[in-house]
């Protein structure tokens, strides 16, 4: 029973995973809400972008925590979401990380339903890697 | 007071330009068009401007949050600290040795009540000036077609006050009401009133959205008969024809007989009663209009336009008892179950949620006409007007129109329809499909024959669509599946032009289908399923033009626009009436109930016949929207020019030309009384001119602080046009040489931009930007991308997409407050359109573009301009639009194409709509159509009219289901198809590569024939079969490869790449086509054969040409039509008579160069010449500009990149495409 860095991580970790739980259902909502109508994408467009950066940063900051406690494994299962957080800032629409979801395209119903898809996957991503967290900091908590 | 503007002009530029200056002669040109020459005075005292003179207010900064930049309304603003700050600081011209040219900080800029930044997109309106224009009115009225003015708008103002007595129906079609004027007709209203004491307060008070409590207008309405009646009885009802009296009439049925008599003798009473609420608050003058029986040939100015419809009309009587589909006694009953589904009550707000309050609608059933103050929602949201509920809830300003003839039947109907039954969605349209002919197949004897076979029992949707389809493959096979084998076949093109297919419908649904120039479907069939969709390789979508300049358009005006309960679709022609209080929604299928005001027909005067009203008669309509549909009131017309005028923008002299053009159109832009406009030019700083009402001379006042832009002054920058109208046009006199010694190269687009949108936010409006150079300085600024050597390439082109989401962002700020910008792009070297049509692209603004722009160098491009201008700035427009755009449930919208903003998934919000505006939109099939026989289509545009009403137009277009691939492809509509994958093909190189979207036009090609050829054609041998109905896309697609936007290995400047692509998004199927596929005529040899008379002109006709050298001759001249430009091509040894009757020239050697406009000179063939090319000119917006191409002249490669079956450099011919084609299919 001792508390090492690994165990602060995960703790952070999961702190940290449920703020992107919530980010992510936030998303769903929020595609969903376009989806339905409910609010333009001007409008909406504003929360949404205001998350993607946020997301993007907590989830690399766990990557790197994980590198700093030599995690690998966990490292190993973030690191496909990490590059993929990394295409998708790189590659959103001209130059800023704001448009990530461009208010003009994102009412494309392909767009849409790619982006809902992809909140649901995170979301599930999420969700499991929370437990993932949770096991593992009870594991690093009790095994050392 | 053209003296005294003079006067007062040239006082202003002397003192302007300061001491020394020298006294320039003023130009005052002459107007029409002859471009004038601008003396380029030689820089003498140009003002000199320090930058940064100006202290930025801190203030500003609460300006420049867009959402809430708010401007505070004038009438606040007045306050003195602002006009007194000014007051020192602000140059004034005449103001004697040049002050420092700035101006103080303007104090007065504090946001007021920002409230209402939120969007707004609609606004108030009342029923004001009816003017109507349609295009045909449907073939119902031939009877009295004696009685259609053709080529007017007819309009016929149906004034209800003057109804005597009830009439016969088909009486009222032939007699062109009284008082029918022609062109538009204002009729006064009682809005007025709510107008002018809404423009004081206008800009003001955006939060209170007070709801002129226009009464609504009343309701009379208008026209027609017949139409679907699925009515329980009678199975075959003799579907009724034009003008027969209405005892044939649809009607006949159970209570048949207790309608008829209430549509004759006691219509009288009825229907005047209805009209009596609504007397009191609407003068005489009824804006409700009634088209006027069009005969087919009233469409449009190319009289002949429509060979088949009007053939069709004529082989009309002969079918005149074209059954009705079946009417199935029990199925009546189904509409009950069917209807209810699974729309909860909640779900029907779903769409008015929209905006706001979705709570009113629900609370629907009540008072109807009664404007619910906050139930509007963007288009079509609003108006729950409860009509639709129950019949019971009468208007409860008409007690009257209740009286007995109707409910007696109806509450027995209205009792068995409450059984639920355990049914799907029968389709109760009235006899689809049984007249199958297409136009090209003859009349087929298919129409009696399904009528035999129609089954009278329910239950047997599958049965009857299954029908639809044989009827195509029992007949003789149609002639658009004939195979053609395209690489023996030599002439594909045929020599007329081609014509739209029109869908497989029978006689009946035909006639009132949407006209194609308006609303067109690639696949005239729809396939039943997407599976049958994918494997026919063919793309589905609509293209639209739902703004188009229509010289007949019924227009209505009603308490209740009726509309769908769950899925808020416009009644409309391809709905079913259930019985004479229900009709069943055509879209979702849901089962509403008819209005009270609904069953009167203004237009016969009778009452109970809401199948004939003119909503249900007339597949495109417009009704005057009530307070329901607005967010606020309706905003006046508002325009800002916003002007470059740093030094290569004056050298290129557009200034003389724009200014010019606006003097001369200032009285004609359209507007009303409250019509605002406003200037502003930049150069590195940027310059806003007061005009305020009062003031002896228009004030310049400069903000040089370009990183945070400001409003030097609250009011006074955008005047009203009428109340200033001195001032302007003595600026319009100044401005083109008032910046004549700049030496400021630099240009501050951004700042400008910035700056247009804090004027124009409070109101909204129309934003027209021109610009001659790369943006310099301040946000937005843009570097130099292109790389000349790479013009040419092959291989990659970089930089199709934007540079910076800068004007992208600020044109998504514009659009959500409703105020679209309008790009003229004029300019010699690169200026990044790629980024700057951005700011239009998603503001629903249009782009211009004139490369190597110069007034006096390039006259033919400052003709254009000035062609353009005058269009521009005469066209109609709409402001604060938004388009929604509905489908059959089971069709589904994905990708829209066109310039504005998609607000959600089947909402477009238009800050502006003008008729040269066209739109795409893909669509997939979600659900099996296998219920279904027929899916409809129905855009609605809700807009606020120049004259600040609010107003829907809806077009509804209804095309048949189709089970069998053979029957897809019969109904392919190869312009429209190749029209939608052009659009496809723009966004695939944008966010792909050019290379990526070439290849996925040619597999286009190869897809969908050799899908053709492996299930459909059974002929096994070697060469490249296609369906008739597709002979011509491997052409278009050729075309489309050597188009500017996708051509590589030509040298293509990446600005013209990217304004063709721009234009292929934006405009409207028929100027694409041009565009796309120029045609060409060989015009030294008009005859008078074949020719069409037009307005007692004499048109010849000449056949059209394919695009290959082969086809010229060098004694020839031919005309080529490429949409936006005419090239007529002389051969060197072209017939010395041509030359010297049409020319006017002696002999081959003596014709120019240059030669823009063919004289008019008294001989036949150049009477025959001119007659022709107007009549080309005519049927197109923009007229277009003449170039004389000689054989030898230079100028020849560019009418020569135009015959796209020829092979170039890098491109094939037709044949090797033809061939490439076959081997890819091979493979």
């Amino acid at each position: 029973m001792a508390f090492t860095f690994a165990a602060f991580c995960y703790m952070l970790a999961l702190v940290l995973c449920a703020a992107l739980i919530f980010f992510a259902i936030w998303h769903i909502i929020a595609f969903d809400e376009l989806r339905t109508d409910f609010k333009s994408p001007i409008d909406q467009g504003n929360p949404v972008h205001a998350l993607v950066l946020p997301e993007y940063s907590i989830h690399s900051l766990f990557c790197v925590m994980f590198l700093c406690a030599q995690q690998w494994l966990t490292l190993g299962l973030n690191m496909p979401l990490l590059f993929y957080h990394f295409w998708r800032y790189f590659h959103c629409p001209a130059d800023s990380s704001e448009l990530a979801y461009d208010p003009p395209a994102v009412m494309n119903a392909d767009t849409l339903s790619y982006c809902q898809k992809e909140a649901w996957c995170k979301l599930a991503f999420y969700l499991l890697s929370f437990f993932y967290y949770l096991y593992c900091m009870i594991y690093t908590l009790v095994s050392s | 007071m053209e003296e005294q503007g003079s006067c007062i002009e040239r006082k202003l530029l002397r003192a302007k330009r300061g001491p020394g200056g020298p006294a320039q002669s003023q130009m005052q040109v002459p107007s029409g068009y002859g471009l004038h020459h601008q003396n380029y005075i030689a820089a003498s005292g140009h003002y000199s401007q320090g930058p940064g003179k100006m202290a930025a207010s801190p203030l500003d900064g609460q300006c420049s949050d867009y959402y809430s930049g708010l401007y505070t309304p004038p009438a606040q603003k007045v306050a003195a600290s602002s006009t007194a700050s000014h007051e020192g600081a602000q140059q004034v011209y005449s103001g004697g040795p040049p002050a420092p040219p700035l101006l103080g900080a303007p104090p007065g800029l504090v946001p007021g009540a920002s409230s209402t930044a939120s969007l707004m997109h609609t606004s108030a309106s009342q029923p004001y000036p009816s003017f109507v224009n349609y295009y045909s009115s449907p073939a119902v009225y031939t009877a009295n077609s004696s009685a259609a003015s053709q080529g007017f708008p007819a309009t016929c103002h149906y004034s209800v006050s003057t109804v005597s007595n009830a009439v016969h129906p088909s009486v009222c079609y032939s007699s062109p009401p009284p008082g029918d004027p022609y062109t538009r007709v204002f009729t006064s209203q009682n809005a007025l009133v709510a107008g002018s004491g809404r423009e004081g307060s206008f800009p003001g008070q955006n939060a209170a959205l007070s709801h002129p409590s226009a009464l609504g207008p009343l309701p009379s309405q208008q026209h027609q008969q017949q139409q679907q009646q699925t009515l329980s009885g009678f199975n075959t009802l003799s579907w009724s024809v034009p003008g027969l009296p209405p005892a044939q009439d649809n009607l006949l049925r159970n209570h048949a007989g207790s309608v008829a008599s209430a549509s004759n003798s006691p219509a009288g009473p009825v229907a005047v009663s209805p009209a009596g609420p609504g007397m009191q608050n609407v003068p005489p003058p009824r804006p409700v209009s009634t088209v006027l029986p069009g005969a087919p040939s009233a469409r449009g100015p190319p009289a002949g336009k429509y060979p088949q419809e009007s053939a069709a009309l004529g082989t009309q009587p002969s079918e005149l008892t074209l059954q009705k589909g079946m009417q199935y006694g029990d199925y009546v009953n189904n509409q009950a179950s069917s209807a209810p589904t699974p729309l909860s009550s909640t779900s029907d707000d779903e769409e008015e949620e929209e905006d706001e309050e979705a709570g009113v609608d629900s609370s629907s059933t009540t008072s109807s006409a009664s404007p619910v103050p906050n139930s509007y929602d963007a288009l079509e949201g609003g108006s729950y007007a409860d009509m639709h509920s129950s019949s019971a809830s009468s208007p409860a300003p008409d007690p009257a129109p209740d009286p007995d003839p109707v409910p007696a039947p109806t509450a027995p109907q209205s009792v068995r329809m409450a059984k639920p039954f355990g049914h799907g969605y029968p389709t109760l349209q009235p006899g689809y499909q049984n007249a199958a002919a297409p136009l090209t197949s003859g009349v087929q004897p298919s129409g009696p024959v399904a009528f035999q076979q129609y089954p009278q029992y329910p239950g047997v949707n599958q049965l009857s669509s299954s029908l639809g389809g044989l009827s195509l493959q029992s007949s003789p096979q149609p002639e658009s599946l004939r195979p053609v084998n395209l690489t023996q076949e030599k002439d594909v093109l045929p020599t007329t032009p081609v014509w739209a297919p029109v869908p497989n419908l029978n006689m009946d649904l035909k006639k009132l289908n949407c006209s194609p120039d308006s609303f067109r479907c690639t696949l005239t069939n729809i396939p039943q399923t997407q599976a049958l969709l994918n494997k026919a390789k063919l793309p589905l979508g609509l293209l639209l033009h739902p703004f188009r300049d229509l010289t007949q358009l019924p227009v209505i005006t009603s308490n209740t626009i009726v509309r769908c309960r769950s899925c808020r679709t416009y009644i409309n022609p391809f709905v079913s009436f259930i019985d004479q209080r229900r009709w069943k929604c055509n879209l979702c299928y849901r089962v509403n109930d008819v209005p009270e005001e609904f069953m009167y027909n203004p237009l016969t005067r009778s009452y109970g016949e809401p199948h004939k009203r003119p909503e249900v008669q007339n597949s495109t309509v417009e009704f005057i929207a009530s307070s329901d549909y607005m967010l606020r009131p309706p905003q006046p017309a508002v325009y800002l020019f916003v002007l470059d005028v740093s030094h290569n923008a004056v050298e290129a002299g557009y200034l003389t030309v724009l200014c010019q053009s606006l003097l001369e159109n200032l009285d004609k832009l359209p507007g009303d009384s409250r019509t605002r406009i406003g200037f502003m030019t930049f150069d590195s700083t940027i310059h806003f001119y007061s005009l305020q009402e009062g003031l002896s001379q228009p004030q310049m006042l400069i903000v040089s602080d370009i990183d945070d832009v400001f409003l030097p002054t609250p009011d006074g920058l955008l005047v009203n046009l009428y109340e200033s109208k001195e001032l302007i046009k003595v600026l319009l006199n100044a401005l083109p040489n008032m910046f004549t010694n700049t030496r400021e190269t630099h240009s501050a687009l951004g700042p400008a931009l910035q700056a247009a949108f804090k004027l124009m936010s409070p109101t909204g409006g129309r934003v027209s930007v021109f610009q001659t150079q790369l943006p310099s300085l301040g946000a937005g600024l843009l570097q130099s991308r292109e790389d000349p050597n790479q013009r040419s390439s092959t291989k990659v082109v970089q930089h199709l997409g934007p540079a910076t989401d800068f004007y992208k962002k600020l044109a998504l700020d514009c659009s959500g407050q409703q105020t679209a910008v309008d790009l003229f792009l004029l300019s010699s070297q690169y200026s990044d359109l790629a980024s700057l049509a951005c700011m239009s692209k998603y503001s629903a603004g249009c782009i211009y573009y004139y490369p190597s722009f110069h007034c006096t160098h390039n006259p033919s491009q400052a003709e254009k301009l000035q062609k353009d201008l005058k269009r521009y700035l005469t066209r109609k427009i709409g402001f604060e639009a938004v388009m929604r755009i509905r489908c059959t449930k089971g069709l589904s919208m994905h990708t829209f194409h066109g310039n504005f903003f998609v607000r959600s998934t089947d909402l477009l919000s238009l800050a502006n709509i003008n008729p040269d505006a066209g739109f795409a939109v893909q669509l997939s099939i979600e659900e099996n159509l296998t219920d279904t026989s027929l899916v409809c289509f129905q855009t609605a545009l809700l807009y606020t009219s120049s004259k600040g009403e609010r107003r829907i137009r809806v077009h509804t277009l209804c095309l048949p289901v189709v089970s069998s691939l053979a029957d897809v492809y019969a109904g392919v509509d190869v312009q429209a198809a190749v029209c939608l994958l052009a659009n496809m093909a723009v966004d695939r190189s944008v966010s792909s590569s050019l290379s990526d979207a070439r290849d996925a036009l040619v597999n286009a090609v190869v897809d969908s024939l050799s899908a053709y050829g492996s299930t459909v054609s059974n002929f096994q041998h070697s060469g490249l079969i296609a369906p008739a109905s597709l002979k011509l896309f491997p052409l278009y697609v050729l075309a489309l490869l050597k188009q500017k936007a996708f051509r590589t290995g030509t040298s293509t400047r990446l600005d013209d790449r990217v304004y063709a692509m721009c234009q292929i998004k934006s405009q409207p199927l028929v100027h694409l086509m041009k565009m796309i596929h120029p045609n060409l005529y060989r015009i030294d040899r008009l005859t008078d054969e074949g020719a069409v008379h037009v307005n007692d002109r004499v048109v010849p006709q000449p056949p059209l040409l394919k695009l290959s050298a082969e086809k010229l001759t060098r004694e020839g001249a031919f005309l080529m039509d490429c949409g936006s430009v005419f090239y007529i091509w002389i051969g060197n040894g072209c017939d010395s008579h041509f030359i010297e009757d049409v020319l006017g020239y002696p002999n081959f050697a003596s014709v120019p160069q240059k030669m823009t406009h063919l004289p008019e000179l008294d001989t036949l063939s150049s009477e025959r010449t001119r007659s022709f090319l107007t009549w080309l000119r005519d049927s197109r917006p923009l007229s277009p500009v003449l170039h004389l191409v000689k054989d030898e002249s230079p100028a020849k490669t560019e009418f020569f990149q135009h015959l796209v079956e020829d092979r170039t450099e890098a491109a094939f011919s037709y044949y090797e495409f033809l061939v490439h084609v076959q081997q890819q299919i091979c493979k």
